[in-house]
């Protein structure tokens, strides 16, 4: 359904749109399958209300918030981002939703917590789980990463609630990183003093870092990163340059100040 | 079965073969390739050479099974020259798509009589490649087992196979299992972890090459006993 707005507080990327229809059909989440027709195919099982999210771990106000409560906690806004996926392809999605920092803030996390981990939906009566991964998908950030005004508490796309294999009905949308970063169907938000165990990390570390931010620099052990093929209106997707952060180097550049970005990749 | 009735099912193999070629067309004219239809084409020109391999490969277990079905091996030469079809379509996928070159504008250049353009084009994706051979196995086994089909395909003509030998010809063509093998070991290495989608394909190849061994077997036992049916009759 439709959602009501307002102008985002940063200005859309120029880059045309990518069709909604194949942003909505060409997707990755895999406890719904591993080819990426499949969450169009299978998504349609899940139960987006009943929602709620647990709040917990190192805060000071834990708690159990209903999906329609958390969407009407903050105005809505439009942001319009380039989304890099990690298999070197990309697309320009207008997303909508609010600062995850509204909600962090709400949490009020206690000094000592220095992570933010996500845990999705895993329920086999309404998804495929397929085999050889260690179910729920989790995902996590640095905190200053997660409050950086960018980083989205998402809730729609084109101007209307997410699709089921979008994420729906939550889900966070880290532009300056590569797609798997931006935790879908969130089911659980938990504050840690330790980096969390994250699924693509500790299904294969060499070739999803913790922090995975989009980094032309640095190769994946079996692609090139520096080139993606930019999803959009045209049959045949046109290569481009990747840029570093994905564009939003002005933006999150300082939080990596000091650190090796090809050690931490 | 007669000469005449083998020239029919070679066509009619033929034409069911181009089939999926069709399919392919299809989907483009009706823009039906999907959203990435780069990767849409890698898939399917890859998946289609390992079948058409799994498909040669099945002739020689199949004809086995009993000597009524001799006629099969009549059909291989052109199976596997389809898989060297789809593996030479899949490798200009990779060259030409995948590499980041930019077809669409070469061919609207080209029109244009515009050399140039595309010679600095591909100028700009092959260093890529290049890094891929180097660096990346899953490249590596890949354009490997194109090797191998490639030399297939060109000793594949029956005045080939005389002026080689039939036994150099022989050794030469059993490289086919190597270069299944290493079709399938591409696969694998280039899905990501906890993807099975390759699994299949590893289940037919492998029942496949087991029943070389227990085909044979097979049919040394039936030699056997006729044998001994025939020393004590």
């Amino acid at each position: 359904s439709k959602l009501a707005t307002v102008p985002g507080t940063f200005p859309p990327v120029s880059d045309p749109v990518t069709p909604q229809g194949k942003a909505t059909s060409y997707n990755n989440f895999y406890e719904f399958g591993t080819d990426k027709a499949d969450p169009k195919a299978n998504a349609g099982k899940m139960h987006v209300r009943p929602w709620t999210i647990k709040i917990e771990g190192l805060c000071n106000n834990p708690k159990t918030v209903d999906i329609d409560a958390l969407l009407k906690f903050k105005p809505l806004e439009d942001r319009t981002y380039r989304f890099r996926c990690v298999e070197a392809w990309s697309m320009i999605v207008p997303w909508v939703g609010y600062p995850l920092a509204e909600l962090i803030k709400f949490a009020d996390p206690k000094p000592q917590a220095k992570f933010v981990e996500f845990t999705s939906l895993a329920d086999r009566s309404q998804m495929e789980l397929p085999g050889g991964f260690d179910w729920p998908y989790k995902e996590g950030l640095r905190i200053d990463e997660a409050m950086n005004p960018l980083a989205l508490l998402t809730f729609g796309s084109y101007g209307q609630t997410l699709e089921n294999q979008q994420g729906a009905p939550v889900r966070v949308i880290v532009p300056w990183k590569y797609g798997f970063k931006s935790a879908k169907s969130i089911v659980k938000i938990r504050f840690t003093d330790k980096q969390p165990t994250t699924t693509w990390n500790d299904m294969a570390s060499n070739e999803y870092g913790f922090y995975s931010n989009v980094n032309p620099g640095h190769s994946h052990p079996r692609w090139s990163q520096a080139h993606e093929r930019r999803i959009d209106a045209s049959v045949f997707p046109k290569t481009i340059a990747t840029l570093p952060f994905n564009g939003y180097a002005n933006e999150v550049a300082s939080l990596y100040n000091g650190m090796d970005l090809n050690r931490y990749f | 079965m007669s000469n005449r009735t083998i020239r029919i099912l070679k066509v009619l193999l033929f034409l069911a073969a181009l089939v999926p070629v069709a399919g392919i067309v299809w989907q483009f004219q009706t823009n039906n390739l999907g959203a990435d239809p780069v990767n849409t084409l890698t898939h399917e020109t890859g998946d289609w050479t390992v079948y058409m391999l799994l498909a040669s490969l099945a002739v020689t277990p199949l004809r086995r099974l009993s000597p009524k079905l001799a006629w099969l091996i009549r059909f291989r030469r052109m199976l596997g020259l389809w898989a060297f079809f789809w593996a030479t379509l899949h490798l200009l996928t990779y060259v030409l798509l995948f590499s980041g070159f930019d077809l669409p504008g070469a061919f609207t250049a080209l029109r244009a009589g515009d050399l140039h353009t595309v010679v600095e084009d591909w100028k700009a994706v092959w260093p890529t490649m290049v890094e891929d051979i180097q660096k990346r196995r899953f490249i590596q086994v890949g354009m490997l087992a194109y090797v191998i089909l490639l030399a297939l395909a060109v000793t594949s003509p029956q005045w080939v196979l005389r002026k080689m030998g039939g036994k150099s010809w022989q050794t030469l063509h059993r490289t086919v299992y190597g270069a299944a093998v290493l079709g399938i070991i591409h696969y694998w290495w280039l899905v990501k972890k906890g993807n099975h989608a390759p699994m299949k394909d590893t289940v037919v190849l492998a029942l496949l090459l087991l029943a070389r061994p227990a085909t044979k077997w097979l049919q040394d036992r039936v030699a056997a006993r006729r044998k001994m049916n025939a020393a004590t009759a």
